[in-house]
């Protein structure tokens, strides 16, 4: 049994989102661990504060996911050590993307969404896959939820096309509570279609005061 | 004969140069296995409870195993899955708490701490594709703070106010999740718990009539002896089983 190769990743599932603005970043996700049919927890978060201007937000396999976000947490601090600040988000960014290709033939099953500030105090969002390939953009969702909630924020952000030229911003011109209520509104939609997105949706706001936390009751079936 | 490396795991055994054979040292399945465990906390602290079979496949190989044990002064863990895998664990337990307590500084360690670094070490197995074949609770108190936990042998692992393993999953946790609440004293906890496990008695073919309790509050860890819950059979559609039926079956 233990020969063949499946049983070792399980997907727990879940769905992150995460908006950039102006100046502040949205990063969401909702608390449900599940396996198969069933719900192991409902109150369990899948967002990891890295950095004072960075949220790490993760869908997948729990083990991994955990693992990966220890080892970003363990390298943050070495680099805290080391140049005596704290790691920007573009830096975190290229970081995650190097930790995920470094087990490109074992990979973490981790569906990532990075949120923050740049150093101008701009949102800043990155979306990856499982191996590492990631690009910034104003706005993503990664997990089992996501494939409903995208073209959602495809209709209601309208980001321009990356290949225009000059190059526009990608982050929206909503306002954080605009922001936010978008966030609410496209979990509880994908709360109705998607079974493994439910039960809570735990809410990140990062600006110029720091992190915000708030929680939202979704539906429980 | 010699010594020979494996290219696919690194493993090394003997080799006959008449005939070609690669050993592997790894865990592929479970042998003797261990059923349902629930754990919940309750108003002083953490109740565990299981039964006590070893079962060998569908055999019910041994009776009086004790899948509840202490670690420490604050955890207590329950297994269920592979048997010796559980003796290996409490083996790494045991050295982490020997070690603790040989810095004699005060200071030992919590539920959260050991729950951590099973944690660590149910996911590094599975990395190594060599799993400790468990599925565990860990359940303590530390200075008032109760702690439930679990790890699976893939390294998932998350907290709540109960939890079960294998079947426990599927039929306790339902009826945990309509009747637990933050306030129960030992005796209605016990009584909550008894009616999981006599579901499980019902309906889990691995599972025997003979149940431990364990409980942990900071006052300290019992592990209750073992004991029978009473079953009911009388239903209506056991009596007179053939009487619908003319003939041999």
């Amino acid at each position: 049994m233990a020969l063949r190769g499946d049983w070792m990743y399980e997907n727990n599932g879940g769905t992150c989102v995460a908006i950039a603005g102006i100046d502040y970043c949205v990063v969401a996700a909702d608390t449900r661990l599940s396996v198969g049919y069933n719900i192991l927890t409902r109150d369990h978060s899948k967002i990891c504060s890295l950095a004072d201007k960075v949220v790490l937000a993760s869908s997948g396999f729990q083990g991994d996911i955990r693992a990966l976000h220890k080892n970003l947490a363990a390298r943050h601090l070495l680099y805290q050590h080391q140049h005596n600040k704290q790691m920007s988000c573009p830096a975190m960014g290229q970081l995650l993307s190097n930790t995920l290709y470094y087990k490109r033939f074992f990979p973490y099953y981790a569906f990532n969404v990075l949120g923050g500030l740049d150093n101008e105090g701009k949102g800043c969002v990155f979306t990856y896959d499982a191996v590492g390939s990631y690009e910034r953009v104003g706005y993503s969702t990664q997990g089992s939820g996501s494939s409903l909630i995208m073209p959602v924020l495809d209709n209601q952000l309208k980001s321009p096309s990356p290949l225009l030229l000059p190059a526009r911003d990608a982050v929206t011109p909503l306002s954080e509570t605009e922001a936010v209520d978008l966030v609410k509104d496209v979990f509880a939609s994908a709360t109705e279609r998607d079974i493994y997105t439910g039960d809570k949706l735990e809410i990140v706001v990062i600006n110029a005061s720091g992190i915000k936390r708030e929680y939202l009751e979704l539906r429980k079936d | 004969m010699e010594l020979q490396r494996s290219m696919v795991d690194g493993s090394v055994c003997m080799k006959d140069s008449a005939k070609s054979e690669i050993s592997s040292e790894r865990t592929l399945y479970p042998y003797v296995t261990g059923t349902s465990i629930i754990g919940m906390k309750y108003k002083d602290g953490v109740i565990l409870a299981s039964d006590t079979a070893g079962s060998y496949g569908s055999t019910l190989r041994y009776k009086s195993v004790e899948r509840i044990k202490q670690v420490g002064d604050h955890t207590l863990i329950g297994a269920s899955g592979e048997i010796s895998d559980f003796q290996e664990i409490m083996r790494y337990l045991d050295e982490l708490i020997l070690y603790d307590k040989m810095w004699d500084d005060g200071n030992s360690l919590g539920p959260k701490e050991v729950h951590n670094y099973l944690n660590r070490i149910m996911y590094n197995r599975r990395n190594k594709f060599n799993p400790l074949w468990n599925s565990l609770v860990l359940g303590g108190v530390k200075k008032g703070q109760k702690y439930l936990g679990t790890v699976n042998m893939i390294g998932t692992h998350y907290e709540d106010d109960h939890l079960a393993t294998g079947f426990g999953n599927h039929l306790a946790r339902p009826i945990l999740r309509s009747e637990w609440r933050e306030d129960l004293t030992f005796e209605e906890a016990v009584k909550l718990i008894e009616k999981c496990l006599l579901v499980l008695l019902y309906r889990d073919r691995s599972s025997i009539n003979k149940f431990q309790i364990a409980k942990i509050t900071d006052e300290g860890t019992t592990i209750f002896p073992p004991y029978a819950l009473k079953t009911f059979w009388g239903f209506s559609h056991f009596q007179n089983p053939s009487k619908g039926a003319a003939g041999t079956w």
